[in-house]
């Protein structure tokens, strides 16, 4: 996972695994059913200094559920309900491994914790959209972020042994939160009363099955005779709720991405990034499909993972967690497009003639929550319209995701002009986690503003029309672009990075709440506060002293 | 030259400059946009009553010695304001703060773009207020000589308008578009839409005031603009620089008109054989203790222009190479990073950090700048054998702004109570009366080689004109 190949970045962090090189999952197929079986090696830690003991993960354990997933998702069309379960005896998962978290920089713990949820709220997504259904079979203790993983499922089976316990112990023992969804989950979801969930969160020790059952932390309770059989029957359940199209039985291999890395930056077919070390600029460049793409449905399944669309969600969603995880001192991502407009159009009418093709599907799904991660990223994300753009449909969600965006109007009209485009993929077929499109987000849910943009769907819209309709900020003419762009980009990137993450965060999601938003906007901004703090990660801090048998000395100051 | 200018396509003949804008179709386009909206400004608030009058008028039509002097004459409207920048220094590296050393910056960063864009916006507004504030003068001239002067000085605010404009255009984008035409759209004493600083709010009214205003506040924008010559952002710096050559010349304003006043007061008091401030009225000039009066209030309220004594937006301007102090090379520490400056407030000596502590440096610069002139005048009176000594109040009297505000004192710093301040207030600074008796001198003169009775005549005139020259053609 440690990808070494580069020497001018030896320490760098890819994402890269496929199953024969799992060192942690089980992955099994049986019919409809897919099983994924927790089996984590001690001695393979991400990083060195700690051992995974009693199934505890780290980034490296969720990398393979990241990936595992998404070959569920691509390459076993037939799967309809995952099983997360554990091949060890009586341990279902300990959660993330805390010697990790006492030893990580708080830079690398919010990284870690951002990707384990977005992979859990990606569960969710493939739930509600896709049909994939998930089933937590605890068949053995779970605690902290394992019982957050079965939080994320459909169902939670819970073994009772009478000795097997479920618990959220981080906050009584760790003087940190269940910050991959835990408490959000446990009330939002599963509407355990709040004075429950209190007492439950503060317990170390957590509950056996049969309380645990009671409070409605899990679904089910079984015996161990009959556990795997009420496995198999909570699954079937799941199946038949599954509306995932399962007629094909053939997949889409997901091929080792193209990919090659050097210090100016990442470099893909359909993505390229060029990293401005100086300015601390990252430029992300997506390309339009470069022919006019085929109507054929078995022409568009047997281009596989090199289908356009496909191959832009996974390249751009490979860029956004390197840049993540490696590149912490870029602080603004620049997005930008190149190609022909009306190729994306055509692809953006493909994908609504067969939406209702798994394959199809999948791809709108690895998308949306590609632009969801793009959109949960501590980074300023400016969008530039040129000459050369294609923001049109399915590429205009990520002029509408950027912060900001700079459209060139020309001062005299002019054939290169750039344009902007809506189509019918902009309503709806991408919601942002926080449930609305993001047109209805943009304009804070205004239908008047939302249908007005509605009417324009397919037009090419001219800077001065984009403006007015409010799908960009600047128009800036040539004698002015390269000027405002500089100033710009230099102003944002002086500005203090922990006040603009904190600002980005709270005014890209307008309106309601959800789950996913809280998570985020809730739960790990105050996990991200706590994990600054003396109390956790002092000398004497709870993270700190966990297993050295010494009881970590809090200052008692309430804030 | 000087007959009404052909609107056409030849920038440099239209414009004179030397930033090259017959190739910059950026600064074109801005300028295009812009010129017409001045023009309109010009007509609207510039001098009243003159606007078909030709004026004896120096244009600058480039930097060096020959050009930056041209005279001849011109009709306001059609005059020719240029842009120019001073010769770009050589290898020239910031001269304080936290960058020092390094090479000066030849376009904004991105971080300083607000700072700058205040900064530059203040200074521009002050130029187009004291045009508006002195656009009724010309109706009670004191002589052509005089009122050729006020409009050199009118033409050069405007022109120095431009300066700050240019740079807006040139280097702020479309935000810096936009603060150009706020200059215009700001207008002195508007209540709705006042200029930025409180003081360039009032009119002048008067010659006296005129005279006061070019000596104290004048000298205020002089040392602004020194500050400003060593800015790190360099095309601020060759601007401001310029712009001194020809400030230099509201102060001549200043210093020979408040000399001239006193020259004549002298005279008549020498003829009455009194210092009765009310036979010197009578006898139609100024008695000296009005002119203290009048320089009381100018100076103090200048003063306050430097802004507070201690103050985090002055440190940061130092700190980050926005504006330096006046002549930075004269002082040993560029760098001022953990010094101290003793600095008096109405609760004692207060140890401020020198970067928080820059405005005073620069008011006190100013102060001392300011007492010159009074010794020429001093030395006046004293070969008059007259017992009288103009001063220069107290940096703590009568002031507005910073730790003085808060305490009244009398014109030597002493503390006084706010009773004693009041009755004392007609003593000290100009009261109704005084206005009302300089208001009634201010007589229109417009025969040439003929001069107002409060004033003495000059001692020699414009380009080597005499006294008799027809400076302004009116009809």
């Amino acid at each position: 996972m440690k990808n070494t190949a580069s020497l001018e970045v030896p320490d760098l962090v890819t994402y890269d695994t496929s199953p024969s090189k799992y060192c942690h999952w089980k992955l099994s197929i049986e019919n409809h059913i897919a099983t994924l079986s927790m089996d984590v090696t001690e001695g393979k830690g991400f990083s060195p200094g700690y051992e995974l003991k009693l199934n505890s993960y780290d980034l490296g354990v969720d990398i393979e559920l990241y990936d595992a997933l998404n070959r569920i998702r691509f390459e076993h069309p037939t799967v309809k309900c995952v099983v997360i379960t554990s091949s060890k005896e009586k341990m279902f998962c300990s959660g993330a491994n805390i010697y990790m978290l006492g030893k990580a920089s708080h830079s690398a713990k919010v990284n870690f914790c951002k990707f384990t949820n977005e992979t859990r709220n990606g569960m969710e997504d493939s739930s509600l959209h896709e049909g994939l259904k998930f089933l937590a079979a605890i068949n053995g203790t779970v605690a902290g972020g394992g019982y957050e993983l079965a939080l994320a499922c459909d169902k939670i089976l819970m073994i009772d042994d009478r000795s097997s316990s479920v618990s959220l112990p981080e906050v009584p023992l760790l003087g940190v939160l269940p910050g991959t969804g835990g408490l959000t989950r446990i009330v939002d979801k599963r509407k355990v009363r709040k004075d429950h969930a209190d007492v439950f969160c503060s317990l170390p020790e957590g509950f056996r099955a049969t309380r645990a059952k009671k409070w409605n932390l899990v679904d089910e309770i079984c015996k161990p005779k009959q556990f795997l059989a009420k496995t198999h029957v909570m699954a079937k359940d799941l199946v038949e709720a599954s509306n995932r199209d399962s007629s094909r039985t053939e997949g889409v291999r997901l091929e080792k991405l193209n990919r090659a890395i050097d210090e100016n930056g990442y470099h893909y077919n359909q993505v390229k990034v060029s990293i401005d070390k100086d300015k601390r600029v990252a430029f992300i460049t997506v390309y339009g499909p470069e022919t006019c793409p085929s109507e054929n449905l078995e022409e568009i399944m047997a281009e596989g993972c090199s289908w356009w669309l496909l191959e832009l969600a996974r390249e751009l969603d490979d860029a956004i967690l390197l840049l993540r995880t490696n590149n912490l001192d870029i602080g603004v991502w620049v997005i930008k497009t190149e190609g022909a407009a009306s190729n994306v159009m055509a692809i953006d009418q493909f994908v609504l003639d067969n939406i209702n093709n798994w394959f199809v599907r999948s791809t709108i799904g690895f998308l949306r929550r590609t632009l969801a991660r793009l959109e949960v990223s501590a980074r300023s994300l400016f969008a530039i319209v040129d000459s050369r753009s294609c923001f049109a449909g399915t590429l205009t969600e990520l002029l509408l995701a950027a912060d900001r965006s700079y459209m060139l109007c020309p001062e005299e009209p002019s054939t290169d002009a750039p344009t902007v485009q809506l189509s019918k993929v902009n309503f709806g077929l991408y919601p942002m986690i926080n449930d609305l499109s993001r047109i209805d987000s943009r304009f804070c849910e205004d239908q008047v503003k939302v249908s007005l943009a509605e009417k324009n769907c397919g037009q090419m819209l001219s800077a001065k029309d984009a403006e007015s309709l409010g799908l960009v900020t600047f128009i800036p003419d040539e004698l002015d672009w390269d000027e405002e762009i500089r100033l710009a980009l230099e102003e944002r990137v002086s500005i203090s990075p922990d006040a603009l993450t904190g600002m980005e965060a709270n005014l890209r999601f307008s309106g309601k709440e959800n789950t996913a938003t809280r998570v985020f906007g809730r739960l790990s901004a105050w996990q991200n506060w706590i994990f600054n703090r003396p109390n956790a990660v002092g000398p004497a801090g709870a993270l700190k002293t966990f297993g050295t048998g010494k009881k970590p000395e809090y200052k008692w100051e309430r804030v | 030259m000087g007959k009404g200018i052909k609107m056409s396509i030849n920038y440099s003949d239209r414009i004179p400059n030397n930033v090259n804008l017959s190739s910059d179709r950026s600064l074109q386009r801005a300028l295009e946009h812009w010129q017409p909206r001045f023009l309109d400004w010009w007509s609207e608030m510039g001098p009243g009553g003159y606007s078909g009058s030709d004026a004896y008028l120096r244009t600058a039509v480039g930097v060096n010695a020959k050009d930056w002097a041209s005279y001849g004459y011109v009709k306001m409207p059609d005059y020719r304001w240029g842009i120019f920048l001073a010769d770009p220094v050589e290898n020239r590296t910031i001269g304080f703060g936290d960058n020092y050393g390094k090479p000066v910056w030849q376009k904004v960063p991105g971080e300083l773009r607000t700072q700058f864009r205040r900064i530059i916006v203040t200074q521009g507004d002050t130029e187009p207020a004291s045009v508006e504030q002195q656009r009724l003068l010309g109706l009670t001239c004191p002589s052509l000589y005089d009122l050729r002067n006020l409009f050199q000085v009118n033409v050069e605010e405007g022109r120095h308008l431009w300066a700050m404009v240019y740079l807006l255009h040139a280097y702020f984008g479309r935000d810096g578009r936009e603060e150009a035409e706020e200059l215009l759209e700001r207008h002195s004493g508007d209540l709705d839409n006042p200029r930025i600083l409180g003081t360039f709010n009032q009119p002048i009214t008067d010659w006296l005031s005129f005279f006061m205003f070019t000596y104290f506040t004048d000298r205020d924008g002089k040392f602004q603009l020194k500050s400003l010559a060593e800015s790190a952002f360099d095309p601020l710096s060759r601007t401001c620089r310029f712009m001194l050559t020809e400030e230099a010349h509201h102060m001549f304003v200043g210093e020979t008109g408040l000399s001239r006043v006193i020259k004549r007061t002298l005279q008549v008091m020498k003829q009455v054989g009194t210092d009765d401030p009310d036979a010197i009225r009578a006898e139609g000039a100024i008695d000296l203790q009005t002119f203290q009066k009048y320089l009381n209030f100018w100076y103090s309220s200048s003063l306050d222009l430097f802004g507070a004594e201690e103050s985090s937006n002055a440190a940061f301007a130092f700190a980050n190479g926005i504006k330096g102090r006046s002549d930075e090379a004269q002082y040993r520490d560029h760098l001022e990073v953990n010094s101290l400056l003793k600095v008096e407030s109405h609760q004692g000596i207060r140890e401020i950090p020198t970067r928080n502590a820059m405005n005073e440096v620069l008011r006190a610069s100013y102060s001392q700048d300011c007492s010159i002139g009074l010794k020429r005048w001093n030395r006046l009176i004293a070969r008059s054998n007259i017992d009288f000594e103009i001063c220069l109040p107290s940096t703590k009297f009568n002031r507005n702004i910073g730790f003085w505000r808060e305490v009244d004192t009398d014109p030597k710093g002493t503390q006084v109570s706010r009773n004693l301040f009041d009755k004392k207030r007609e003593e000290w600074l100009p009261s109704e009366s005084d206005h009302d008796f300089i208001s009634n001198l201010m007589q229109r003169v417009v025969e040439p080689g003929k001069i107002a009775g409060w004033l003495a005549p000059p001692e020699r005139g414009i380009d080597n004109k005499g006294l008799e020259y027809e400076y302004v053609r009116t009809q």
